[in-house]
């Protein structure tokens, strides 16, 4: 799932390490994220958005919107 | 990469399991091999070396349930289905080839080993299909 995670946490200067300890995750996990090979789940992603004070839908790309503007 | 409290708590349980297993396996060995064991424990005696090595099962299963790493997690579900899957398949294949007297037999509890071993080359496949840098 496309996201916006990496710039948003670019914009605070935040190594994946940094957001990965306010996540309480692993870095892998940001970095899976980030790179769209791993969607998070529901509670993460509540988790995510709330560390940035974002809606969900601000970070997370919706698949069937991204997919019906494709098309 | 940083490891979980439940990972170091698995090895724990692996490490203890697996000193448990050896120490299970020598007895029972000895007590058969010089006939030690009565004729009425001698299937609670042999059965003793598996024990430790379903708890390493159990152990894993624990570890699934205390990961708080959701995506850590998955990896190591993803682990134990290639291994299972590995397993079963090479079990059902030498199984038909030892039916029709192709292979010699093999004893059951390698599946086991197998299913281990499974597990290795379950992390290459992740590495390779997701990059993660899970020890491969």
């Amino acid at each position: 799932m496309d996201n916006r995670l990496r710039l948003l946490r670019a914009e605070r200067g935040w190594s994946q390490q940094d957001l990965a300890e306010r996540l309480e995750v692993s870095r892998q996990s940001v970095n899976a994220i980030e790179t769209g090979k791993y969607d998070p789940s529901l509670p993460l992603a509540f988790r995510i958005a709330e560390l940035f004070d974002r809606p969900i839908e601000d970070i997370f790309v919706s698949p069937s919107r991204h997919s019906s503007k494709a098309i | 990469m940083a490891r979980s409290t439940a990972w170091k708590r698995y090895n724990w349980r692996v490490v203890w399991l697996s000193l448990i297993y050896a120490a299970f396996l020598i007895a029972a060995v000895y007590g058969f091999k010089h006939a030690m064991i009565p004729a009425a424990f001698k299937y609670l005696v042999a059965v003793l070396p598996a024990l430790p090595i379903i708890g390493i099962f159990g152990a894993m299963g624990r570890y699934l349930v205390e990961e708080q790493d959701e995506y850590v997690r998955m990896l190591m579900v993803r682990q134990t289905l290639w291994a299972s899957a590995i397993t079963l398949s090479l079990a059902t294949i030498w199984g038909f080839l030892e039916s029709f007297e192709l292979v010699s037999h093999i004893d059951a509890y390698y599946v086991s080993v197998v299913w281990f071993g499974g597990l290795g080359l379950g992390a290459c496949i992740n590495r390779v299909m997701l990059g993660s840098p899970a020890a491969c």
